[in-house]
């Protein structure tokens, strides 16, 4: 386990980059860690997504899948993928601060 | 990261039930973690995207040994279902219920959803040429997203550096 500075804030993250602790996570550190994955601009799409990723996150312990997201937040895959391009699975967990999804759909 | 995407090739092959999830399974969760997805059906794989066939794709217990009567809820070990009751009408039919509810029960989708799925995250479609003009085939048979019907030598071409999972 080893920490990492990100938006001013020391938080704890894994060999991944994942946030280890959710309630370490807020609205900046969400901005810092989606321009590092090349998601330059959050916008209230992008908050739809990450709002209820941290909703079901904070209630079952992790990261929704996509599935989850699409059915649960009404985002339609094609509009998930481009909201998140290559590799939303990842980064909409690592954007909320939640650890790999555990689902396989 | 590596500067050039990391690329996967599925060949699906099979039109068995258990046999068309896992390309399904993989090549979602490629998506998912940013890898680009080319897949090319061919023989019974192309029941997968034949309009006609998608919704009715069906598993067999005849000499499927690892499908045992359990899968039924009743706990009866390792005892399978007997072969000379799986050549009975409606057994597989049976069989292909069990495990569609089996499916639908972990929430994973239908094929002809899932395919929609794939498609929607930016996977790429396309249909055997020899398979299409031998089971006689027309891209109007197909589901939404198959690109095109491309001999082995184009599917060859366009996996170049790619890794390929036959199944």
């Amino acid at each position: 386990m080893t920490t990492k500075e990100i938006a001013d804030k020391t938080v704890q993250v894994n060999e991944e980059g994942f946030m280890t602790d959710p309630n370490e996570w807020t609205q900046d550190i969400a901005a810092a860690i989606a321009s590092e994955e090349g998601v330059s601009e959050l916008t209230p799409e992008h908050w739809k997504v990450i709002d209820y990723s941290r909703e079901v996150g904070l209630e079952s312990g992790s990261a929704p899948t996509l599935r989850n997201i699409t059915k649960g937040a009404g985002v339609p895959t094609k509009e998930l993928f481009g909201l998140f391009p290559k590799g939303p699975a990842k980064k909409v967990a690592k954007i909320s601060g939640l650890g790999k999804p555990e689902g396989c759909v | 990261m590596s500067e050039e995407n990391r690329k996967i090739a599925f060949i699906c092959s099979k039109g068995n039930m258990d046999m068309v999830y896992p390309a399904l399974v993989m090549g979602w969760a490629a998506l998912g973690n940013g890898i680009d997805v080319t897949i090319f059906f061919t023989f019974w794989g192309m029941d997968m995207i034949n309009k006609a066939r998608v919704d009715r794709l069906e598993v067999a217990p005849v000499a499927n040994t690892s499908m045992k009567m359990n899968l039924m809820g009743v706990d009866t070990g390792n005892l399978g279902i007997p072969n000379i009751m799986g050549v009975l009408p409606g057994m597989t039919a049976f069989a292909t219920k069990l495990m569609n509810d089996k499916m639908a029960g972990i929430d994973v989708p239908p094929v002809r959803e899932y395919l929609e799925m794939l498609v929607d995250g930016g996977a790429k479609l396309y249909a055997c040429k020899m398979s299409v003009d031998m089971f006689d085939l027309e891209m109007d048979d197909f589901v939404d997203g198959v690109i095109d019907i491309v001999t082995a030598s184009d599917f060859m071409d366009m996996t170049e550096g790619a890794q390929i999972v036959f199944i």
